[in-house]
């Protein structure tokens, strides 16, 4: 019909960039974020357990232990009654992660704000993508944040600089976490664009943070059985049997947070999986350099980028072909 | 050629089996205020959404402001303003840090905004509530806000969903008002609406929906000859010989019928033909008591036409 029709050539060209107006979504899902009520109470919560579980650790963490790695333990170090901070993290991080998000899509439905913001010149690409990184750099300030309050009560406590090993292995365990974040944060957010109500969202997202947390090693110990022999009889089947297991429970990305946790902060772990008990007396214990315990870890921390990517592509395409009535 | 806005050839759309809306011939002038009128579910809302690429058609081409909504979204959306049926605002923030943010959805230059914000804010009269949240905004308040939203981009079409739907009597009457001003400055309007008399004060053209087809398009005169027979209805009444009178009437140009009702003279004419009626009076020797044309209303031919059509649909 007329010329600006036909320099679009094919029918799946479309025109401009998919991410005009992406800045804008950023810049306010993160206005909103900080300073929602939401997330006072999340930083309150994650404050309160950073702080209350270093100081438990300090009491048994003294700067003349010969241990290299006290600023990494300060994170791994548990004393009762309390679990130490990766454990409390494991758990915490998911459940910030879906309160960010469960409601990004299908809110804006209920508050009827979709189709105005829809209305102007942005592609639903930048609505999503915006508010998906809008969720993860408010993840990445907060923890940021908490990192440095670690490593400055470690630094006013113990009295001694942490080491560039310390700092270049918590900042990994930082990024594992914030992906660990992010993957629970697409988790949500493609239930936010399936459901239409939010509360169903965030309820279907505890309850995939729950089975995880409390079921899926009781169901990984019921299938692993069925699909190996049905006898163990030579030490083949047994590691065989060993790693179908192994495989099984890191399909829960609390499992590759664990390892992620586990090499990052306790440098003398080199293992991950299935191990012998022979190997392991051959495993002398001495710490990994960084890039050494980062190998172990990769696949750990792609699996959970990708998996992450999955769930927003999907989010994307479901969002992508939603009638928006109002 | 003419200036064509808007343009639907054979738009269709379907849910499942059921057909929202049917095979849709529609087109818009510059400068033009369009009424599309119809019951509930008539397929208004749906025609709307396919206009601006918020839902996909079934079938048929698009063609806004020379754009394909499906392909162009951008282009489309840039000189477009939507007011939805039910407007919605994030209820935390004040009017103005919601217009801020259409404003950075539409890329206009940041030091711009500021200026543009508060101008369509003014528009609509609501610069004394510009900071206060929105959430605290009566239906009103939200609608007026709505056109403002509306108004930030400077649209050249601007398409509204029940716009005076909600509003008491008063404020539809001024809603109305900014519509009109808004037409006057040349800006192309396309309104959805089931409130006739409105639609009547303020649309050029008409389009009578009904279980997703047009079913009537035209000027509300147009409309009305087609439905009602005769575009005006004049009544009159005067003294003297009622026979000789209705002759003379009856044989004016442009009268289609002369009938009497309630001892009153009623003229139906494809024109106001009053003046020609007062002096066919005079001249057949009677005298001129009283003289009125009805408006035609939209609402007549709406209620007769959705009348004839069940009629039908029972024999
Ligand atoms: N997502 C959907 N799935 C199935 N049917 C739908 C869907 N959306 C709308 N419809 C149907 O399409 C028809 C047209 O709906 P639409 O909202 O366009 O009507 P409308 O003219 O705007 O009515 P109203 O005056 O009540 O707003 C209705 O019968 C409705 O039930
Ligand atoms: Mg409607």
């Amino acid at each position: 019909m007329s010329q600006s029709t036909k320099r679009l050539k094919s029918r799946n060209e479309r025109e401009g960039s998919p991410w005009t107006g992406l800045s804008a979504v950023l810049t306010k899902e993160m206005a909103d974020h900080l300073t929602g009520a939401r997330m006072l109470i999340l930083e309150a919560l994650v404050l309160l357990t950073a702080v209350g579980t270093i100081y438990t650790a300090l009491k048994s963490i003294k700067p003349t232990d010969d241990n290299q790695f006290l600023y990494l333990r300060l994170f791994t170090t548990a004393q009762d009654p309390l679990p130490a901070f990766v454990f409390f993290l494991a758990i915490l991080v998911p459940l910030i992660a879906i309160a960010l998000s469960f409601d990004s899509i299908n809110g804006e439905f209920s508050r009827r704000t979709l189709s105005r913001v829809l209305a102007q010149p942005v592609y639903r690409d930048a609505l999503l993508m915006g508010k998906f990184l809008g969720g993860l750099l408010t993840l990445t300030m907060v923890f940021s944040a908490i990192w440095l309050l670690i490593f400055g009560i470690g630094i006013l406590r113990l009295g001694v600089p942490p080491t560039a090993e310390e700092t270049g292995r918590a900042l990994w365990f930082l990024l594992g976490t914030i992906f660990y974040g992010g993957i629970w944060m697409a988790l949500a957010m493609l239930f936010s664009t399936v459901f239409r109500s939010s509360a169903t969202a965030a309820l279907a997202s505890i309850a995939v943070w729950a089975f995880f947390i409390f079921f899926w090693n009781i169901v990984v110990g019921i299938i692993a059985p069925l699909l190996g022999p049905d006898q163990i009889a030579t030490l083949d089947q047994l590691v065989a049997a060993g790693q179908t297991q192994m495989i099984l429970t890191r399909i829960s990305p609390i499992t590759l947070y664990a390892d992620i946790a586990t090499i990052m902060l306790q440098p003398t772990e080199r293992f991950l999986g299935f191990v012998l008990p022979v190997q392991l007396d051959r495993a002398i214990k001495s710490p990994l350099p960084l890039g050494q315990s980062l190998l172990v870890i990769w696949p750990q921390l792609t699996g959970l980028i990708a998996a992450t990517i999955l769930l927003f592509v999907l989010s994307y395409v479901l969002f992508q072909r939603q009638e928006i009535r109002a | 050629m003419l200036d064509l806005v808007l343009e639907t050839k054979g738009l269709t759309k379907y849910y499942g089996n059921f057909v929202a809306v049917d095979n849709l011939d529609l087109s818009i002038r510059k400068g033009e205020v369009f009424g599309l009128l119809g019951p509930n579910g008539a397929g208004k809302t749906t025609t709307i959404l396919m206009l601006l690429g918020l839902t996909e058609p079934t079938q048929g081409e698009v063609r806004v402001l020379g754009f394909d909504p499906a392909r162009q979204p951008l282009s489309v959306k840039k000189s477009v303003g939507y007011m939805p049926d039910q407007v919605g605002f994030y209820d935390d923030l004040t009017a103005r840090e919601n217009l801020i943010y259409i404003a950075k959805l539409n890329g206009i230059p940041r030091d711009e905004i500021k200026r543009r914000v508060e101008e369509a804010i003014e528009r609509v009269r609501l610069t004394n509530v510009i900071d206060q949240r929105t959430g605290t905004f009566s239906r009103g308040m939200r609608q007026r806000l709505g056109l403002a939203d509306v108004l930030i981009k400077n649209p050249q079409l601007i398409i509204m969903d029940e716009p005076t739907q909600g509003l008491d009597p008063e404020l539809a009457h001024e809603f109305l008002g900014m519509i009109h001003s808004l037409k006057e400055e040349g800006t192309t309007i396309l309104l959805s609406s089931h409130l006739l008399h409105q639609v009547q004060a303020i649309c050029d053209r008409v389009g009578l929906f009904s279980k997703g087809r047009m079913v009537l398009q035209g000027t509300v005169s147009e409309l009305a000859r087609k439905v009602l027979g005769g575009a005006y209805r004049i009544q009159l009444e005067a003294e003297g010989p009622a026979a000789k009178l209705r002759k003379a009437l009856g044989e004016l140009r442009d009268v289609n019928a002369v009938k009497m009702n309630d001892g009153r003279i009623v003229i139906e004419a494809q024109k106001d033909v009053r003046a020609d009626a007062a002096e066919a009076v005079v001249k057949a020797g009677g005298r001129l008591q009283s003289l009125n044309v009805e408006s035609q209303s939209l609402d007549d031919i709406y209620t007769r036409y959705f009348d004839e059509v069940k009629h039908e649909s029972v024999h």
